[in-house]
């Protein structure tokens, strides 16, 4: 930020936009994934230079298996409303199956917003020259390979070289 | 709102430059809009102007995922022709309103 005096106490300060985005998703829930793709894709779309590093748990949104049919706690979310706002009985959310109907509705919802199932959105980000990573210890530690992984994935890579993509003074690391 | 000549036109744009009234637009109008940003119009862009205007017409909310699958252009495609901006650059020398959309 440039800042220009106008005398002894008034600074201006001049705007000057963000350049680049790096962004770490680190948890593997459906909206911790769709926080993080929802994220970057503004960015591209904003011109702005993108890199999204999945690690832990966040693989899931990366991994061909796991990342079109991730899901929504429907235990230990105090958020969670049943269709028409009541409170959604922890009892019930434990229920087998109930997680994965009410992660289907969750998908269907966003779909008709237009927001793309997690493949085609990871293809939107790199389209437009996002890159996206995977965490190299959390590949290791869950025993995945790159074959696992969407084609969109460029590289699994270190922290150490995440960080090296982080370079600029008008860049921001965002964890989600 | 602002009164703007733009390719000898009186047009009225907001803060931001859009135009205020689609109606206003004319080719002429998008190639000093995209001469301001830095993009030289080729037959394809027009053809991406024009869909996003019907589009805009028909009351459609714009995002880039619907672009993509209009069959004029992919989303790659969209990134090469508005760089930086592919929604709101395009929008823009469409003479449409920026969009709203997150996606």
């Amino acid at each position: 930020m440039e800042t220009k005096k106008i005398d002894n106490k008034t600074e201006l300060k001049e705007k000057k936009p963000l350049e680049k985005v790096c962004l770490i998703c680190a948890k593997g829930s459906l909206e911790d994934v769709y926080a993080t793709l929802i994220m970057a894709n503004g960015a591209v779309m904003e011109g702005i230079e993108t890199n999204v590093f999945f690690t832990f748990f966040g693989l899931d949104g990366i991994t061909k298996k796991s990342m079109n049919t991730l899901h929504t706690a429907t235990t230990g979310n105090p958020s969670m409303r049943m269709p028409g706002g009541l409170p959604f009985p922890t009892m019930l959310g434990g229920l087998p199956g109930v997680e994965t109907a009410v992660s289907g509705m969750m998908r269907k919802q966003m779909e008709a917003l237009d927001m793309p199932p997690v493949d085609e959105f990871l293809e939107m980000i790199t389209a437009g020259g996002g890159r996206i990573f995977a965490c190299k210890l959390a590949v290791d530690m869950f025993k995945i390979t790159k074959e696992d992984m969407s084609e969109e994935v460029e590289d699994i890579i270190t922290i150490g070289q995440f960080y090296e993509l982080c370079d600029g003074d008008r860049t921001q690391i965002i964890f989600t | 709102m602002e009164a703007k000549t733009i390719a000898g036109m009186q047009v009225n744009v907001n803060e931001e430059g859009y135009l205020e009234d689609m109606n206003q637009w004319n080719e002429n109008i998008a190639t000093e809009i995209a001469d301001e940003i830095g993009i030289e119009l080729t037959d394809k862009h027009f053809e991406v102007l024009h869909y996003l205007r019907n589009q805009n017409k028909e009351g459609v909310a714009l995002t880039i995922r619907r672009v993509g699958k209009s069959g004029i252009v992919d989303i790659k495609g969209l990134y090469t022709l508005f760089p930086k901006g592919p929604l709101k650059f395009s929008s823009k020398i469409a003479g449409i309103p920026k969009p709203t959309s997150c996606i």
